[in-house]
This record gives C-alpha cells, sequence and structure tokens, in this order.
C-alpha cells in the first residue's frame, strides 16, 4: 500500500517534473542531442576505436583474427610500399602552395572592378562542382598520348615526339595528377578569397585612394591584413590534405607507376588485399602524424602572429567580428 | 599622365585580362575537349583529332547509348532518393543539435562541440577501414538507407552555419514565446526554423554538392551496382572493355554533371556565400 502510494507520488512528480521549464528544457536537450551523438558515435568516434583494436590484430574482415602486439606498425614502417609513399605528399604540398598562390593573384584582379568578372569566376569555380569519378574520366582522356593536352601543346608548337607520357612517366607523372587537384580547387579557393576580400569596408578603400595609396599598396596593407586569417587556415588545412591526398592516384591511375599515394596504398590493402590489421595500423599512423602536424602549425602560427596579434589584437578581434558578420549577412541574403 | 604611365596602366590592364582569359581557358579545356567528343560517332572519332569539332552538334547516339549502357535513369532515381532524404534529415538533425547547443548551457555542452569538431580531423578514407565493419554488422551493405543513414552522419560544417545563424537571432524572442506558453518545441520549430530558412539554404547546397558527388562509400557500400547505382557511381560501367570508348564515356561524364551545372547556374550567388560561410568559421 505504502510502496504503491510512494510509485504514484513520484509519478505524479515526475509529471510535474517534465511540465516545469526546467524539465522541458532536459527533455528537449535529450531528444535533440540523441539522433546527432548515436551518429556521430556510430560512424565516427566506434570506428576510431575499433580500428585501434584491429591494428594489433591479423585478420581479414571474415574469418578468425590472431593477436600480433606491434608487428602491423613496424610492416608500415618497413614496408617499402608504405611509409615511402609519403613522399609523394610533398608533391601535392608543393601543388597546394602553386594553388593557394594563384587563388589569391586572381582573387584579387577580380575584387577589383573586372568586366565580365562574374563569368571569369564562374567558369573557374565550377570544376569544384564535378564529382571524383567524373574528374577522373575527363582527366584520363585529357592526359592521353596524343589526346588534348599534347594537342594544345602541338598547337604552342611542341613536338609530339618530345612530349612525355603524361600519366606513365615516372618523372612527370605525379606532377600530371597534382595539376588535377589544382584544377579542381583553385576557384574554390579564389571565391572564399573573394569572399574575405570584401569583407573589407569599401571606405577603407576609399580612403587609401584618397592618400594615394596605389594597386600593390592597397594590396599590402589593405586586402593582404584582412585575408590573413582566412589564408592562414588554408595553408594549414593544405598541409593536412597533402598527407592525405588520394583522390587524383585513385580515380586516374588507381595509383600505378607509382602514383601511389599513402591513403591509396591503404585503400588497396584494406579492400583489396584484405588485410585490415595492417591497413588500420597505417591508418592511426598517419592519423598520428596529421595530429602532430596540426598542433605544430597552431604553435607555429601563434609563435609567427605573436608580435603582430600583441600589438594590433583589438583590430583583429573586430576584423573576426566583421567576418563573422559578413558571412552571416550573406548568408542571410 | 605621361606617356609612360599610360602604356604602364594599359599593360596591367591587359595582364589582368590575359590572365583572366588564360586560367577560364585552363579551367573549361578539359571539360569542353569532353563536349566535343561526346557528339562524335565511333568513326569519326577514331579517325579526327580530339580536339577536331564534331561534324554535327545534334547527335545524341552517344548520350542515349551511354544513359542505357551505365544505366542512368536507375542512377539518377536513386541519387534523388538519396538527395532529398540526406537533405531533409540533415537538416532537421543538424538545426536541433544546434538549437540546443546555442540556445541552453547545460554541462557537457561545450565537450560535444569539441567531439564535433575534433571528427573533422579525422580523415573519411580512412575510417572507411573500419566503417565497413560496422556497416557489415548493421546489414548496411548493399541497402540504400543503410548508406542514407551513413550519410546523414554529422556535418559540422552546416552545424556550425546554424549556430552562428541562431546566435543572431535574438533571445528575446525566445522569451516572450515562453510567456505566451509556447513548448521548447514550439519555439524551435514554429519560430525559429523558419527564420533560419537562409542559413538551411546555404547549407543544404553545400551538403547536396557533397553528397550528388559522393562516390567513394557509394562504390564501397552500395556493391549491387545493377540496381544500386548512383550517378557518380554508374560512370563505373566504363571502366573495363569500354576504356578506350571516350565518345561514349564524355557523354557519360556530361550527363552526370549536368545536374550540378543546372543547379550552378540558378544558385550562383548562394553557392558563393555557402563556400564563404561555411570556411569562416569551419
Amino acid at each position: 500500500m505504502v510502496a504503491q502510494a510512494n510509485t504514484a507520488g513520484n509519478k505524479k512528480g515526475f509529471l510535474q517534473w517534465a511540465k516545469s521549464r526546467k524539465g522541458q528544457q532536459v527533455i528537449i536537450i535529450v531528444a535533440f542531442m540523441i539522433i546527432p551523438l548515436a551518429l556521430l558515435f556510430t560512424f565516427t568516434y566506434l570506428p576510431f576505436g575499433e580500428m585501434v583494436g584491429y591494428s594489433f590484430h591479423n585478420m581479414k574482415y571474415v574469418g578468425k583474427r590472431t593477436f600480433v602486439g606491434w608487428k602491423n606498425y613496424a610492416s608500415v614502417f618497413s614496408r617499402k610500399d608504405c611509409f615511402g609513399a609519403l613522399k609523394l605528399s610533398l608533391y601535392y604540398m608543393g601543388g597546394s602552395i602553386v594553388q593557394l598562390a594563384l587563388a589569391l593573384y586572381l582573387a584579387t584582379i577580380l575584387s577589383f572592378k573586372v568586366k565580365g568578372g562574374n563569368i571569369f569566376k564562374g567558369f573557374m569555380f565550377f570544376p569544384y562542382l564535378i564529382n571524383g569519378i567524373a574528374i577522373g574520366f575527363i582527366f584520363k582522356f585529357f592526359y592521353t598520348r596524343g589526346f588534348v593536352f599534347d594537342t594544345v601543346l602541338q598547337w604552342c608548337g611542341f613536338q609530339l615526339e618530345n612530349l612525355p607520357y603524361w600519366l606513365r612517366d615516372q618523372r612527370i607523372n605525379n606532377i600530371s595528377l597534382v595539376g588535377t587537384s589544382v584544377w579542381r580547387y583553385f576557384g574554390q579557393n579564389m571565391v572564399l578569397f573573394i569572399g574575405a576580400i570584401m569583407s573589407v569596408d569599401s571606405e577603407l578603400y576609399e580612403a587609401a585612394m584618397l592618400d594615394g595609396a596605389n594597386k600593390f599598396e592597397q594590396f599590402r596593407y589593405i586586402i593582404l591584413p584582412s585575408i590573413k586569417t582566412i589564408v592562414t587556415l588554408n595553408v594549414i588545412l593544405s598541409i593536412t590534405g597533402s598527407l592525405s591526398a588520394f583522390e587524383p592516384p585513385y580515380v586516374i591511375t588507381s595509383g600505378a607507376n607509382g602514383t601511389g599515394t599513402y591513403f591509396v596504398v591503404m585503400n588497396e590493402i584494406a579492400h583489396t588485399q584484405q588485410k585490415v590489421g595492417l591497413a588500420s595500423a597505417m591508418a592511426v599512423v598517419l592519423l598520428l602524424i596529421i595530429f602532430a602536424a596540426t598542433i605544430l602549425q597552431k604553435l607555429f602560427f601563434k609563435y609567427a602572429f605573436r608580435n603582430a596579434e600583441d600589438e594590433d589584437f583589438g583590430a583583429a578581434k573586430r576584423r573576426d567580428k566583421q567576418l563573422a558578420k559578413y558571412a552571416a549577412r550573406k548568408a542571410g541574403r | 599622365m605621361t606617356a609612360l604611365q599610360k602604356i604602364g596602366h594599359y599593360l596591367v590592364i591587359f595582364l589582368k585580362y590575359l590572365s583572366l582569359v588564360f586560367f577560364s581557358f585552363v579551367a573549361v579545356l578539359p571539360v569542353i575537349s569532353c563536349v566535343i567528343t561526346a557528339f562524335k560517332s565511333d568513326t569519326e572519332y577514331q579517325n579526327t583529332n580530339v580536339m577536331t569539332m564534331p561534324v554535327s552538334w545534334a547527335n545524341p547516339d552517344n548520350f542515349l547509348q551511354a544513359f542505357d549502357r551505365a544505366n542512368m535513369g536507375r542512377a539518377f532515381i536513386n541519387s534523388t532518393i538519396i538527395l532529398v532524404t540526406v537533405l531533409v534529415v540533415s537538416v532537421l538533425v543538424g538545426t536541433s543539435l544546434a538549437y540546443v547547443l546555442n540556445r541552453f548551457q547545460f554541462p557537457g555542452n561545450g565537450l560535444i562541440r569539441n567531439l564535433f569538431l575534433f571528427a573533422t580531423l579525422l580523415p573519411g578514407v580512412a575510417m572507411q577501414v573500419a566503417v565497413y565493419e560496422i556497416m557489415t554488422a548493421l546489414h548496411f551493405i548493399n541497402s540504400l538507407p543503410g548508406y542514407i543513414i551513413m550519410m546523414c552522419g554529422t556535418d559540422v560544417i552546416a552545424i556550425y552555419i546554424y549556430i552562428q545563424f541562431f546566435e543572431n537571432i535574438s533571445v528575446s524572442l525566445d522569451e516572450s514565446a515562453i510567456i505566451d506558453g509556447a513548448s521548447y518545441f514550439t519555439i524551435y520549430y514554429r519560430i525559429l526554423l523558419p527564420l533560419l530558412k537562409p542559413a538551411i539554404v546555404t547549407a543544404c547546397i553545400l551538403k547536396g554538392v557533397g553528397t550528388y558527388n559522393e562516390y567513394y562509400c557509394a562504390n564501397l557500400y552500395l556493391q549491387n551496382k545493377k540496381l544500386l547505382p548512383t550517378v557518380a557511381t554508374s560512370l563505373y560501367t566504363f571502366v573495363g572493355p569500354l576504356g578506350s570508348k571516350y565518345n561514349l564515356i564524355c557523354a557519360g561524364v556530361i550527363i552526370s554533371l549536368l545536374p550540378a551545372l543546372i543547379v550552378f547556374i540558378l544558385f550562383q550567388k548562394q553557392i558563393y556565400s555557402g563556400m564563404t560561410a561555411g570556411s569562416v568559421k569551419g
């Protein structure tokens, strides 16, 4: 009898609690977060944990697994095709520097008054919207002996005999692949930079013009400081991106002829050879390298920008606010 | 202005347009060459240079054949189903999460934000080694709903766009609704969600482009290429025996990028601002 009354009391208490503001808050917080957190756990953190576990086993997707300790990690560093593949990321880093410089140059041009600016912008941005497989086919075709690229070079006076096989010649094929990646992303970077440049108060330009600043001075003292944050961010992203370069070799050469980047090799080991343990170890090693690189870069940029930031911390803050406002306003359109 | 200055002035303008024309040409050349080739018949393709214009610009044979061979009708249906479901689900999930994270201070709020941020550091391709096992355990291989659920997985950039937008919507709006007796769900659904529309458009464009173009996971998890092709993976049909019939392949490529081109022409402004919004906080 007493117990019954008690549960009834609890029930009533719960209902009352659920009706109160506090109760409603808790309910809505839990209800709205359960799905995203479940997805995040299932497709990110659970596999991450599993992967670390796999890396200590000798296993396939099906069948029995044996614990092998650090052996997979030892193979990652001793096998020629694994760790050595990271050397290729230097090509991709070089490519992303070219890409960022090009994007910055074109963004600067386009942020001044240019006839047909939107059309140029559209042409250069569109490659970003093409799917990876299509890009693979487009460039296999583009680079084939005597096809598009060779034809255009012949128009410019080159002899076909003097031209290399763009995808087969090991001296040049990685550069050809990096070229496709630059082609795909420079327009997108350019659009980012234009956005940042446009966020600068137009009064600043007018003031600069009145003071007699030329185009270069405008770039140096108005544009560059205003996009420092976003350029830095993109440099950081490009280094981690180069370490995990995957798409160009995967869709164009399948990693043949010495174009297999680290992830292409890992993908092959995981899904074709089914050496899941070794592939997991490779993934974990690269993740650690990426974390280390990210932290080092953060420290480096903190150090490099320390003086400037100290001196003009207020201005930077204001600029960040402006950037955020700009984005919100843009998004609000 | 002296003569020298004048020359310099025109030289700068000339160089400006020269670089714009040159890089625009570089950007479109690979695609244009595909369009040219897609209109050529087999004999024409074999006997002419790739950059020679086709005899007829109205020859649809390659397009029809590519559409048929690559099962692109099915692919477009699948891609549409995937796109619509993923967008609807991820908008609802993303906005509700952003609402809770922005409007309520509770223990773990910061931790959850960091969990999402940290997840962006893990490269997708590497994770699939282990996700594959989980997809197998959940019987999500060769299952359209399974692939869709995986694709709904959290999109951090969208969440940040939403949070940023919520920050600009005054809390006093919520408060007056509470005084009127509205529940939190009503506030989210009736008041804030409609206000969030511009941010939703931005996020949808970003996510939509990503989803339509996704092929790595589609290839890995939708292995039944006959029944479950997406537009991106349907192009895999041309790997192998058809691998040198570039007039056919180019037609397939052009078909696959047409929707992206149309969306781009219609929503240029939103796409550009979406890029910018995504990067500032992302």
